[in-house]
C-alpha cells in the first residue's frame, strides 16, 4: 500500500508530553468521582481501627502490633483500587488506541502506574500517622511511618500494575489479583513493617529505609517493561 | 493486494467473515500467522511506531471516558498522536456537527452523539491510513452521508481509508475498491 507523503500532521507528541496527558486525564477522572477515591482510604481506616475494638484497647499491647496492622491494611487497601487500573481502559478501547498511537506503551502505562500511586499510594502514606496515633504510636514516630509508607506504596503500586496488566483477561479477576500480586509484595510488607516498629521503637530505621529505597528503584526499572508487555497480550 | 493512495478500500462479507479481525491485523491489534504489509512502499511490521503515528483505527468502542466532557476527550486522543490548536478542533467539531454538545460528559450522550465525538478525534489526527469498522453503526441519515463525505475528503488528501461496512458510501466508482470476505475466489 501507499500514499503520498503531503499529509496534514501538526507537531509530533513527544512520549513524554503523551505519559503527561495520560497522567493529566487520569487525575481529572479520579476528581470527577471522588468516591472511587475515597474507598480504599476508608478500608484503611475501618480495618485498622477494628484492632482497638477487637484486640484490646491497651495502647501498650496495640503499638506492638501497631507495624503490621499498619502495613498489611495499606498493602490490602492500595489492592482494593488495583483491578480498576487497567480494567475501564480495556473495556472502552483506550488501551487500544494506546497501542497504536505511536508511542511508547511503556511510557503510557508508566504515567497509568504513577497515576494509581499519587491517588492511592500517597494518601494512604498521609493517612497512616493519623490512624497510628489510634493504635498508640507515638508522634516522633510519624516521620518514619511516612518516609518508609512512601517508598513502599511506590513498589506496591509497580508490582500491582504488572499483577492487573496480566489478569486483564480474566474475567472477575479481582481475586486472581491478590493472589499474584500479594507474595510479590511479601518483602515490601517485611522491611516496611520492620522500619515501622524501629521508628515506633525510636531507633534509626536507615537499614530497612534504604532497602525500601532499593526495591522501588528495581521496581521502577523493571515493572513498567513487564506491565507493558503484560497489557499488550491482554488487548490481543 | 495493494491499495493505492486516494482509494477506499470496502471490506464487506457475512458477519463472522472476518471483517473486524481483518481490521484488526491491519492495525497491529492482532498478531497474524504470516503477514507481508508495505506501507508507502516500505515494508513494515504492524507494530511499527511510525506507521502507527500514520493510521487511526476506529473501532466498535470509541475510546471515550464517560466522565469526561466531548472536547476533553478529543482533545486528550489527538494529544496522544500531534498537537492542535483550538481552532482547528473547534473547526473539527463544528465539521461533524458536534458543536452542541461538545461541551457535555460523554455519559450524557447518546450513542450516535458519541460516534461523531470519536470522528472529530479522527479528523484531528492527521493521519494517512483510516481503518474503519462499521463507521456509521448508530449514525442517523445525515450522520451516515456524513461519513461518506469524511471519507471522500480525506482521500482528496491524499489519503487512504479501509472501512468494514455494507452501507453505501457515495462515493465515485473511481475512488472504491471492494473487497468481499468469504466469497470464493
Amino acid at each position: 500500500m501507499s500514499a503520498p507523503e503531503n499529509l496534514p500532521f501538526g507537531v509530533r507528541t513527544g512520549a513524554l508530553a503523551a505519559a503527561f496527558k495520560v497522567l493529566n486525564r487520569d487525575l481529572r477522572l479520579a476528581v470527577r468521582r471522588p468516591g472511587q477515591l475515597l474507598q480504599p482510604l476508608a478500608f484503611f481506616a475501618v480495618v485498622t481501627l477494628l484492632f482497638p475494638l477487637g484486640y484490646t484497647p491497651e495502647l501498650e499491647k496495640l503499638r506492638a502490633i501497631a507495624p503490621g496492622v499498619l502495613w498489611v491494611g495499606a498493602l490490602l487497601a492500595s489492592m482494593l483500587a488495583l483491578e480498576s487500573l487497567f480494567r475501564e481502559d480495556a473495556a472502552d478501547g483506550t488501551l487500544e488506541q494506546f497501542l497504536i498511537c505511536g508511542q511508547p506503551l511503556v511510557g503510557l502505562i508508566a504515567a497509568k502506574t504513577l497515576s494509581h500511586w499519587l491517588l492511592t499510594g500517597l494518601p494512604l502514606t498521609l493517612m497512616a500517622p493519623i490512624l497510628g496515633i489510634a493504635l498508640g504510636v507515638p508522634v516522633a514516630a510519624m516521620p518514619g511511618i511516612l518516609s518508609s509508607l512512601a517508598l513502599g506504596s511506590v513498589t506496591l503500586s509497580l508490582i500491582g500494575a504488572v499483577g492487573a496488566g496480566l489478569t486483564l483477561g480474566v474475567r472477575r479477576g479481582g481475586v486472581l489479583l491478590s493472589l499474584l500480586t500479594l507474595p510479590l509484595a511479601v518483602p515490601v510488607l517485611i522491611f516496611g513493617a520492620r522500619a515501622t516498629e524501629l521508628a515506633i521503637a525510636g531507633e534509626s530505621l536507615t537499614g530497612p529505609l534504604y532497602l525500601l529505597a532499593s526495591l522501588a528503584v528495581l521496581g521502577a526499572t523493571l515493572a513498567p517493561l513487564a506491565a507493558a508487555a503484560a497489557v499488550r497480550i491482554g488487548v490481543e | 493486494m495493494a491499495l493505492p493512495a486516494q482509494r477506499c478500500l470496502q471490506v464487506t462479507g457475512a458477519n463472522g467473515a472476518g471483517k473486524t479481525t481483518l481490521l484488526r491485523v491491519l492495525a497491529g491489534l492482532l498478531e497474524p500467522e504470516s503477514l507481508e504489509l508495505h506501507w508507502r512502499g516500505r515494508a513494515v511490521s504492524p507494530r511499527d511506531a511510525l506507521y502507527h503515528s500514520d493510521l487511526s483505527y476506529l473501532g466498535h468502542d470509541a475510546a471515550l471516558k464517560a466522565d469526561l466532557t466531548g472536547i476533553e476527550n478529543i482533545r486528550f486522543s489527538v494529544g496522544l498522536r500531534c498537537s492542535r490548536d483550538p481552532a482547528e478542533i473547534s473547526a473539527a467539531i463544528a465539521r461533524v456537527g458536534a458543536q452542541k454538545f461538545a461541551d457535555r460528559l460523554v455519559r450524557t450522550l447518546s450513542a450516535g452523539q458519541r460516534r461523531r465525538i470519536a470522528l472529530a478525534s479522527l479528523l484531528l489526527s492527521g493521519t494517512g491510513l483510516w481503518l474503519l469498522d462499521e463507521p456509521s453503526t448508530n449514525l442517523d441519515a445525515a450522520g451516515q452521508a456524513l461519513i461518506g463525505e469524511l471519507i471522500s475528503e480525506q482521500l482528496a488528501r491524499g489519503g487512504a481509508v479501509i472501512a468494514a461496512t455494507h452501507q453505501d458510501l457515495g462515493l465515485v466508482a473511481a475512488a472504491r475498491i471492494e473487497l468481499e470476505l468469504g466469497a470464493q475466489p
